[in-house]
């Protein structure tokens, strides 16, 4: 075990300097043309263009600019082209919102999942079952940007059902029921999409269970429908639901949230993230990018070890 | 995704599969059944005709904007009027004051329908442009890049999976770190991060050019992110499938590699394929519309229905139509393309469905 971890340790590692190796390729060799030309703008001077270059190491070889920007991202001192503000900073700053969402949402969309999948693998093939397959079936097909636009247009203050504030983040610590009331709505367009997806597959998981032997095996010696379906069939089913969730809660922690922060200005680590890539300044990109891998490979670390103790067969290799 | 799943192959008498089908099937091939299954399931057919008369929709494009619409999808109406029930009405109102009552100018008309002789059908927007002329030359935008990165997704998770799971070694082995590489990425981060690097210059690598602008960026960028969703579980299904005796029998008959994985491998996995294939175009239309809404897809002034939402954003109170259309044509879409790959799979894969004890 202790053998897997480190292993699983060093490859992490080695993704991490490959993610962002291949970030910064991106966007240094793709654009093509003069990069401190890019970064000047168009009224700059030659002088400046040429001060940039000398402050930036941009006539360096490339392999030493990358290397150059990973200790300044490391000791902290990584500094925006464009806005000159600190990169980790930033990303600290935006680190409670993107929190507050992410989980907040995996609570609503893992509770709300599973209530769902059970409800319709209890009732499968009748009534309720179809309605809420075509329910989790719509809000699998719906884009979240979107949907966050209906709702705000809908429910936030001065429209039509004025029921919640509209967007932004209010700090947890400065006014719990002020941030508890601002991210109802986000957290709600966020876990929509999860809780049709992890509905489906925890009815098949469930359907899949319902007719193994032990569960027949339970049923005869007379235990109760309820304690066989919680015992028995529930535990079973939910191990796969279990690494579903670590690598989503992973991905959106990661930046899958950014087109929910964007429209609901939460000012999170993705809505920072999207804006830099629109003014092409690498340096927060390249910040964001190895926060959200590292989470990424994290979290499926966590997953496998978490699947070996759930699941005794499966031994981490 | 998250986990690769083995498909188990049982061996079933003529008699059991004939007592589940409700019918002979000596002499049928497996997609004569599983037409036979999918002919059944009135639902997914009647999505499928959904989806086809949204594409036969979106090709007319050209032919309602010219004809129906009197205009082209770019085309400004700015400070323009047009007759509506014998009266002129300003395409984007002027805003000013009325008597002494200030009226806040720039709103475009809504949502006329059939009133104005199928001119503003869906309204207009901002610049006075033709919403539902847009809303038809953005679908098709969104469909071409939604159905060329499945095909070209699709097309390099096969070659690669049938290359991974048949040869193994090393050839798995590079192929493997790769896919573990892109999935690692943040998938939207990594696609959002290429789509605006290619979207200043375009690509001029390799002897290929693509001009900046070009819907071949975001097809691209899209297809090449998801290639590890596709290809990790059809790689799965062929490790399982290659241990089983008739690829056994075929090589020891002198069966060539590209024998072995054109005519053995292939048919055997090719129902998952065409799964995967119809899924993940409606994946893709939603993952092009979230590019475009961000800035990162479909550029600007070319419509897609992320850049008709994006567009619509800031005007959401005024002019709600301009968001909500195009949403609800991609909630369609996409509903349409997910409800039949779902009853595609219950036809191919009947094993699959499970049936519940009572």
């Amino acid at each position: 075990m202790v053998a897997f971890v480190i292993r699983r340790l060093i490859g992490a590692f080695l993704v991490l300097v490959a993610v962002s190796f291949i970030t910064y390729l991106i966007f240094v060799k793709i654009p093509g043309g003069d990069p401190a030309q890019r970064i000047a703008g168009k009224l700059a001077t030659d002088q400046n263009i040429a001060d940039i270059r000398q402050k930036l190491h941009l006539s360096d070889p490339f392999y030493q600019q990358y290397w150059g920007m990973m200790q300044s991202l490391f000791t902290g001192s990584l500094k925006s082209y464009s806005s000159q503000l600190n990169v980790v900073n930033e990303i600290k700053k935006g680190i409670p919102a993107t929190f507050s969402l992410c989980i907040g949402a995996g609570i609503i969309w893992l509770g709300f999942g599973i209530l769902v999948g059970l409800i319709s693998a209890i009732y499968a093939g009748r009534f309720s079952d179809r309605v809420i397959t075509v329910l989790a079936l719509i809000g699998i097909s719906m884009p979240v940007f979107w949907l966050g636009l209906i709702a705000r247009y809908l429910f936030a203050e001065g429209h039509p059902f004025s029921i919640f504030p509209d967007g932004e983040y209010v700090p947890l610590t400065s006014n719990p029921w002020q941030w508890f009331v601002h991210l109802l709505m986000p957290w709600w367009v966020l876990a929509v999409l999860f809780i049709g997806f992890y509905g489906r597959v925890l009815r098949g998981n469930i359907l899949d269970t319902i007719n193994e032997d032990y569960v027949r095996t339970a049923k005869a010696k007379g235990l109760p429908q309820r304690r066989v379906l919680v015992k028995h069939v529930l535990r079973n089913s939910l191990i796969p639901i279990v690494t579903l969730f670590g690598l989503d809660f992973a991905a959106v922690l990661g930046g899958s949230a950014i087109l929910t922060e964007t429209v609901f200005q939460l000012k999170g680590v993705g809505q920072y993230a999207a804006d830099s890539v629109q003014s092409l300044d690498l340096p927060p990109i390249m910040g964001v990018t190895i926060y959200a891998t590292f989470f990424i490979v994290l979290f499926s670390v966590v997953v496998d070890l978490l699947y070996a103790w759930l699941d005794p067969r499966i031994r981490p290799t | 995704m998250a986990t690769e799943t083995t498909t188990d192959f049982t061996l079933d008498s003529a008699a059991v599969l004939a007592e589940d089908e409700g019918g002979p099937i000596e002499g049928k091939s497996p997609w004569l059944l599983a037409w036979r299954r999918l002919r059944r399931n009135y639902v997914a057919l009647g999505f499928l005709l959904l989806f086809v008369v949204i594409v036969v929709a979106c090709l007319l494009a050209g032919p309602y904007a010219k004809h129906v619409a009197h205009t082209t999808p770019n085309e400004n109406h700015l400070g323009e009027t047009f007759i509506k029930d014998g009266k002129k009405v300003p395409i984007v109102s002027k805003g000013g004051f009325t008597g002494t009552e200030f009226k806040a100018g720039g709103i475009p008309v809504g949502p006329q329908l059939w009133h104005a002789g199928g001119r503003y059908v869906f309204g207009a927007d901002t610049q006075g442009r033709d919403v539902a002329v847009r809303l038809l030359y953005g679908g098709l935008n969104s469909l071409k890049v939604g159905i060329g990165s499945a095909l070209i997704c699709t097309l390099f998770a096969l070659v690669f999976a049938l290359l991974a799971g048949y040869y193994g070694g090393w050839v798995d082995w590079v192929l493997s770190r790769f896919f573990d590489l892109i999935w690692a990425f943040p998938v939207l981060l990594l696609a959002i991060a290429l789509g605006t690097a290619l979207s200043i210059d375009g690509f001029h690598h390799a002897g290929i050019n693509i001009p900046a602008g070009s819907l071949w960026i975001p097809t691209g960028v899209i297809s090449f992110v998801l290639i590890p969703y596709i290809a990790r579980p059809l790689r799965g299904q062929i490790l399982s499938l290659r241990e089983k005796e008739f690829i056994e029998a075929a090589t020891a008959q002198g069966a060539s590699s590209t024998r072995v994985m054109a005519s053995e491998l292939m048919p055997n996995i090719a129902s998952s394929v065409l799964v995967f294939f119809t899924l993940i175009i409606a994946n893709n239309i939603l993952t092009e519309a979230g590019l475009s809404f961000l800035g990162a897809g479909v550029q600007p002034p070319n419509p897609s229905w992320g850049t008709l939402i994006a567009d619509g954003q800031s005007r959401i109170a005024t002019a709600p139509w301009l968001a909500i259309i195009p949403g609800v044509a991609i909630v369609l879409t996409v509903l349409s393309l997910n409800i039949f790959g779902d009853g595609l799979r219950d036809a191919l894969d009947p094993r699959a469905k499970v049936r519940i004890e009572r």
